[in-house]
Parts: C-alpha cells; structure tokens; sequence
C-alpha cells in the first residue's frame, strides 16, 4: 500500500533549518535543535518519554517503559532524522523522521525515499506553540539533506493533530480506516513554494 | 468454544493463522477458517488456501475451511451471523517503520459491525 501513496503536486516550505531559540506562549525560553544521538541526549530523550503521559500515546507509540523506549528510539536515532525541544536541560519535545524502506543503510538517495513523520511534545508543553516550531524545523533540517517525501498517520478523531498537519502543508491521502494518512512534498532548500501546472 | 479465522493473503493473516491453530491444539476449539478476496495482498486466495491447508495438517488440526467471495469485512460478518460462533479472530494490525500500529479498513468494519466477540491477533 506504500508504494500507492499520493503525495501532493504542490511543494510545501521552504520551512526554517534548525537551530532556533524563541519564547514559548507560556513565556518559557525553549531551544529546537537537531538531536546528536550521543549518550547523555539519548538519555534525556529516553527521560522525555519515560515521563510521558499513557494517555497520549498513539497507535501504540511511545512504548511504555524505560527498556522498551530505549529499544525503539535505537532505531529511530540510527536511521532517522531528528529534532528536539531544550528547556531547562530538559528535552520538552520531539520530531523525527524514520526512512520508509527495509534496508536504510542501502539508501543512495534520500530525496527518492519516503520518510515517515512522528511528532510528541510533553504534557506541561502542548498548546505552547511547540508543536508548530518542531514540525517546521525538522521539516526544514530534512530539506537541508534532500528529503522530499513524508508521510504521516494520524487517529482520525485527533482535529487539533489534523489541523496542524494541514496547516504546515500536509495534504489527506490514502484510504480511511482508524487511522488518517496525511503527505506532504517539502520545497528544497531556497526553492520556495511552487504551483504546479 | 466456536472460533471463526478471517484471512487474507498478507503476512499479518500468516501470523495470525499460525498463532490461531496454536491456540486450538491448545485449548481443543471448534475452528473454522475463511479466506476472503484481497486482490492486493501479497498471496492469492487459493494460495492462501493451501498454506492454511497444510498447516491445518500439520498441526493435526481438524478445521472447516471455507472461501469467502465479495467485500472482506461484510462477508466476514455476515458468515459470523450466520453460524454459530463464539468468537471472530482476525489479524491485529501491522506497524509502520516507525512502529505505529496500523489497523486496515478490513479490521475497523469487523470490529464496527460484527455481532460476535473480535479478536485482533498482535
């Protein structure tokens, strides 16, 4: 079913490379950078999700536990691309893309590949703007690196996700079930949007 | 307990096969299993057909092995109205590279409309 995917005509972006510093709605000063998979941000990535709360998980992620999140952000940190939210020394947030092949080391061109996104922001963070910085941002760090293609799954009773997605260039595609399919085609670096046709 | 297995062609339906015969050498169940038509999965009907076949056998097994023509999930549901089932068991899903669990049209309909217990194997 992936490889019927339909992306839109239309690029999307050019959205704003990593990093950034800026004042939250709640007046907390918070740092999105790309995330260095190096031992100490591995752990306070890990911290982020132990403390996540059970009830926003979706479709099963995060995992719960520390054994099992540590086991799932190995893959995600070797193979994706990655940005996170700084307060305080905290990780607050996360946005990662995850290559959509069996074999990420045999991958020649990254802009051929479809990349899926996934996005969390800690409880006491949401509805702070967050969110909005971290899509674009991680969208904008991929761009840097030629990714083209993303995809997305969201639950369908999820709007506020939905509406997020949308706004940022994220257009519906793919059979409804439970889950809502969403993709986007990222501008290049200084390419700006462009109508197609 | 009278168990129905819905299956496709997909490697979700082969796990689900094999952990269903599994738990009825186990615990001595009644099962029937209905293959439907998915033009798309990676198997054939009639493959899928022989693969339950086999591993029926092999697991000494005595099941109902049945074909099931026209929409998956409505065809699914109308043969558990039909019969006299306890139970309908169907895969559980497959996971996105991220890990994301991700249930088909197939298993949202079985769930929305059947008139038995569901079962989504994982």
């Amino acid at each position: 079913m992936d490889g019927t995917r339909v992306y839109p005509d239309d690029t999307a972006g050019p959205f704003p490379s990593p990093p950034v510093t800026f004042g939250d709605r709640d007046g907390r000063t918070i740092v999105v950078r790309p995330f260095d998979p190096d031992e100490p941000q591995v752990d306070a990535l890990t911290e982020m999700y132990v403390q996540f709360d059970p009830a926003d998980r979706a479709q099963g992620i995060p995992p719960s536990g520390e054994t099992r999140v540590r086991n799932w952000l190995e893959t995600i940190c070797a193979d994706g691309v990655n940005v996170a939210a700084w307060h305080d020394g905290r990780v607050v947030g996360h946005a990662t893309l995850v290559p959509d092949v069996d074999d990420p080391a045999a991958v020649d061109d990254v802009g051929e590949i479809a990349w899926e996104l996934a996005i969390f922001v800690l409880q006491e963070y949401q509805r702070a703007g967050i969110g909005t910085e971290l899509l674009e941002r991680l969208l904008g760090h991929a761009s840097d690196q030629g990714i083209e293609k993303v995809w997305l799954t969201v639950e369908r009773w999820n709007s506020p996700a939905i509406a997020l997605y949308k706004r940022v260039g994220f257009e519906v595609c793919g059979s409804e079930s439970f889950e809502q399919e969403m993709a986007i085609r990222v501008a290049r670096a200084g390419e700006g949007s462009q109508e197609s046709g | 307990m009278n168990v129905l297995l819905g299956i496709e062609g997909s490697d979700e339906s082969m796990r689900t096969l094999r952990s269903t015969i599994e738990r009825t050498s186990e615990v001595g169940d009644e099962l029937t299993v209905a293959v439907v038509e998915k033009p798309e999965a990676k198997r054939s009907q009639a493959e899928m057909c022989e693969q339950a076949k086999t591993l029926l056998e092999e697991a000494g097994v005595d099941a109902e092995l049945t074909t099931l023509e026209g929409d998956p999930g409505s065809a699914l549901v109308e043969l558990a109205e039909r019969g006299e089932f306890d139970q309908l068991v169907i895969g559980g899903g497959t996971q996105s590279p991220m890990g994301k669990i991700r249930l088909g049209p197939i298993t949202e309909f079985v769930l929305l409309n059947a008139p038995t217990t569901v079962k989504l194997v994982r």
